[in-house]
């Protein structure tokens, strides 16, 4: 399976993003910010980072970069009950996807105003996406947090129906890090083919480069390397 | 030449942390009158010749596409700006 990974200017992670890929065994395909060729792709992971200097709000201009009408084109409207390619963005690319409206909500500051980066708990809410599959009904996982505008909001009608419709993907546990409403960290389209998280997955996906978990010191954790494999598997059946 | 002003802020239900962070710093200033501070946006679009109803329509359609995000802001001005304001 093919899955391509787009580099923006300013992005930082598409090169552990593509590296996650190819762990999982799929084969990562570089795609450009400025071609609007998908070039055949399976699915797309907009990585994290951040794109046209993040000027005017994070991902508004990259929002309007070629390859994104591209992948808006493909991966259909949010609402849509037909499934359409498979999405993954991460925390900058989370950023882009709300910006095209291919997710509800937005990303605004953090509401502490600092820069958080750590090692973040999280529980799998929604496994039966295209990117959480291999994941446990409500597993904890710990991945790595690292964002300046990470909080996510909405308005209460768009908040109620996300949890109303189960498309909370993923929430904060061990208390919230940037002041994202109902501790949101990821959320779907309906048809959870398209899926939004401002943790790093990518970062937690090889032992002795993860967050720290082992009780003997040893980075042992790769609980991100599922969101690879999960994409993987083809259509879901859920 | 003329010049559309655009101004956007947050919606009200939406935090504000650097106008939050604008308002502790005017109380530590002594300016303790103000109670709270919102902080937005605004961008001056230039054009060729006059501000014409159709240049603000055009830039009513730019708020709305890339300028504001309506998921979190509000457009609140869309107007020419006054003759011989400052650049």
């Amino acid at each position: 399976m093919r899955i391509g990974v787009v580099t923006f200017p300013g992005s930082l992670d598409e090169v552990d993003a593509a590296r996650a890929v190819r762990l999982a065994g799929g084969e990562a395909v570089a795609l450009w910010h400025g071609d609007d060729d998908l070039h055949g792709v399976d699915a797309v992971v907009l990585p994290g980072g951040f794109s046209y200097g993040d000027y005017l709000r994070c991902g508004a201009i990259a929002r309007f970069a070629p390859v994104m009408r591209s992948v808006i084109r493909w991966a259909g409207p949010p609402e849509s009950a037909s499934p359409g390619l498979p999405v993954l963005g991460i925390c900058n690319g989370f950023q882009v996807l709300c910006e095209s409206h291919l997710l509800p909500g937005a990303l605004v500051r953090n509401d502490h105003r600092k820069f958080v980066c750590r090692d973040q708990r999280l529980r799998i809410e929604r496994n039966n996406t295209r990117w959480t599959s291999r994941y446990g009904d409500g597993e904890e996982i710990v991945v790595p947090l690292k964002n300046g505008e990470g909080g996510f909001v909405a308005d209460v009608p768009t908040l109620d129906h996300l949890e109303s419709e189960g498309r909370v993907v993923a929430r904060y546990l061990g208390g919230n890090p940037n002041g994202s409403y109902r501790d949101i960290a990821g959320v779907s389209n309906a048809t959870g083919t398209v899926v939004g998280l401002m943790p790093h997955p990518e970062h937690a996906v090889e032992e002795g480069f993860g967050p720290d978990r082992d009780a003997a010191g040893r980075l042992t954790n790769t609980d991100g390397l599922r969101f690879f494999t999960s994409v993987l598997e083809g259509v879901l059946t859920a | 030449m003329g010049r559309v002003v655009i101004d956007v802020m947050f919606k009200p239900e939406i935090l504000d942390p650097q106008g939050k962070a604008v308002a502790g710093a005017l109380a530590r200033l002594g300016f303790t009158e103000f109670t709270a501070a919102r902080q937005g946006k605004r961008f001056e679009l230039q054009v060729d010749g006059e501000v014409t109803e159709e240049v603000l329509d055009r830039a009513r359609e730019a708020a709305a596409t890339l300028l504001g995000n309506p998921v979190i802001e509000d457009v609140v001005r869309v107007a020419a700006a006054p003759e011989g304001d400052a650049q």
